[in-house]
């Protein structure tokens, strides 16, 4: 425990923490004293919700090489098992937060085990498919409010939880992709029959990340159920889907703070295109369609941003200036 | 015994649709492997196309499907040199999502300048239903027109991949690109025919869809065309008689679920039919199994 404790005492991972609680708290106070607007506020809120969804569907799109585009159906799974949490048992935030996770993460493994058998085109139909299922047995059930949906949720999402979240999901997000289990993902990524061949379990590896990816979409559908307090089958559509590959792709498959990024950026233009809804999807094609031909691998590509990175970059480029001389 | 005939033939006009539109996906992923999903919307442009034909240009409905058939023809043949070429030789997940925003530039672009609200499309022909079976079951003249115009199309289909130049060559670039370059097959020109035809069957589709439904809408296309794209993968996609019978199988099997379960089930369970036979035979009714090579 003391070992682990002095390795993650580092001046990096200090300043950071010291940097996201003051994020956290700050932006808290600064809401409560009303210096930050509500409008401002439910963006920030929004932008938290969307890099949790974004960075979790990295890690089954850009770092395991899955291409799934179903990811709104495990948001519905998560927001739906928590909203009824709330509504017809009275469980506290926490609880339904987690119940939502553990069922979407559930249904990743019941639907990752028998689809993620298969590869590429056929893959994303299938996640595709499968999210649409989702959505039409939730529309067909009465007990979820039918077609209707489920209104008058409590608000109970707030800055803290979803800054919190957010943190906890990049953290776990991170740490398991620098882990051995997500080494192996990535090498089935890299390619599947020589990562079979050096004795990777590549279903196991598959459903895992599949998994855990639902699992946070599901605290993401939760949080999103618990700040508008309205959800309804629609809301999870092809679409919702669509919206989070393209902060993925934007950002750059396997690239976590690319994720980060996009999910910032394609938010606040979202935002900024709100009264016109057509006009913002026709920019986000156009985006992905540009992404794709003329930079594939997107922004960052497999690439973070780290402080580490700028001093290295600094120290490249002083390296090529002393030879220049 | 009457309701399922009822069904039955219901069913088989929807299917119809979808085989039509099929045959486009079959075709396209048959030549370079690729989903195309912006099928749908160019399904849906052909069916704007017909409604503009008919109600602005006051054409018939002969006419109203060749203008259609030709504007999305071109469309398909732009959309696979804007955006596919370039990306001919990419890994396969960069063309899909390609695909995928080529999709929804059509839909939104299209809703941008529309609007989202369905329109009515005119009455090229006056519904006159043929009772059958002593009046409990009947065929209106929409639904023979569907299945008509479907079987002319596919026969022609037929013969142009089978007894023609250019269909030779679409069969021998899909059986292996690099030969074909070899023996001196413009590749580039067939992939773009191959856009076309498959582009002009789906406007087809939109237009008789405008016909039976009396409206079109800009979203139009996602549904059916994922719809399509499963009767492609049912009957074994890139085979064309595969996605003929596909269409027909999912459309009735729909009829069917709605007709005896309920109407909201119709949705979900064509992509149960997707999951089941993408788990039990990947390569569909009429495919072989490959083996992967290393």
């Amino acid at each position: 425990m003391k070992w682990m404790l002095k390795n993650w005492l580092t001046k990096e991972n200090l300043t950071a923490t010291v940097l996201l609680l003051v994020l956290m708290f700050g932006v808290q106070t600064l809401y409560s004293a009303e210096l930050i607007s509500p409008f401002v506020m439910l963006n920030l809120i929004i932008i938290a919700i969307n890099i949790i969804l974004a960075v979790s569907l990295n890690l089954v799109v850009g770092f395991t090489g899955q291409f799934s585009i179903g990811h709104a159906g495990f948001m519905a799974l998560g927001a739906y098992a928590s909203a009824i949490m709330t509504l017809n048992f009275n469980a506290p935030f926490i609880v339904s937060l987690l119940v939502g996770a553990v069922v979407a993460g559930i249904g990743g493994i019941l639907i990752g085990i028998p689809t993620l058998r298969l590869k590429g085109d056929y893959l994303a139909i299938a996640t595709l498919g499968l999210a649409e299922i989702i959505r039409g047995v939730i529309t067909n059930i009465d007990y979820l409010g039918g077609a209707y949906g489920l209104m008058g949720i409590t608000q109970r999402t707030n800055w803290l939880w979803a800054f919190g979240s957010m943190v906890v999901t990049v953290i776990v997000i991170k740490n398991f992709v620098q882990s051995s289990h997500g080494r192996a993902c990535i090498s089935v990524r890299e390619n599947e029959i020589a990562a079979e061949a050096m004795g990777i379990n590549t279903t196991r590896y598959k459903v895992l990340a599949f998994t855990m990816g639902s699992f946070f979409a599901g605290i993401g559908g939760a949080l999103l159920a618990h700040y508008i307090t309205f959800i309804e089958p629609n809301a999870f559509n092809f679409l919702k889907s669509f919206d989070i590959l393209v902060m993925v792709v934007l950002g750059g498959q396997g690239s976590i703070t690319g994720s980060v990024v996009a999910a910032i950026v394609l938010t606040l233009i979202s935002t900024f295109l709100q009264s016109l809804a057509e006009l913002r999807l026709i920019i986000y094609a156009i985006i992905l369609i540009l992404v794709m031909l003329f930079r594939p691998q997107g922004l960052l590509g497999t690439h973070e941003l780290s402080f580490k990175l700028f001093q290295r970059k600094r120290g490249v480029s002083h390296g090529s200036h002393s030879a220049d001389a | 015994m009457t309701e399922f005939i009822q069904q039955l033939i219901n069913g088989i006009s929807v299917g119809s649709i979808y085989a039509l539109i099929a045959l486009g996906y079959t075709m396209v992923y048959g030549i370079i492997k690729l989903i195309n999903f912006a099928h749908g919307d160019v399904y849906m442009l052909g069916a704007f196309a017909g409604l503009y034909a008919t109600a602005v240009l006051k054409m018939s409905f002969v006419p109203a499907m060749l203008v259609s058939m030709v504007a999305c023809a071109i469309l398909g043949i732009v959309i696979e040199r804007l955006a596919y070429r370039p990306l001919r030789n990419a890994p396969k997940i960069v063309i899909l999502i390609t695909a995928i925003g080529v999709s929804l530039l059509l839909e939104y672009t299209t809703m941008y300048f529309l609007g989202p609200q369905p329109r009515a499309f005119p009455e090229v022909f006056k519904q006159v239903s043929y009772p059958l079976f002593g009046g409990k079951v009947t065929v209106s003249n929409r639904e023979l027109l569907i299945i008509v115009v479907t079987v002319i199309l596919m026969v022609l289909l037929q013969y142009i991949v089978h007894n023609t130049k250019i269909g030779k060559a679409m069969r021998a670039v899909s059986y292996d690109m690099q030969a074909a370059r070899l023996m001196g097959i413009n590749v580039d020109t067939t992939i773009s025919i191959t856009f076309a035809i498959g582009s002009a069957l789906a406007a087809a589709a939109g237009v008789l869809v405008g016909i039976y439904y009396n409206k079109v809408w800009p979203l139009m296309g996602i549904m059916f065309g994922l719809k399509a794209f499963v009767s492609a993968v049912l009957g074994g996609i890139g085979i064309i008689p595969g996605a003929m019978t596909g269409g027909l199988i999912l459309g009735i099997t729909e009829s069917l679920v709605s007709g005896y379960g309920s109407s909201l089930y119709r949705d979900p369970v064509a992509f149960v039919i997707l999951i089941i036979i993408l788990l039990v035979k990947p390569s569909g009714l009429f495919g072989k199994n490959v083996r992967e090579k290393v």
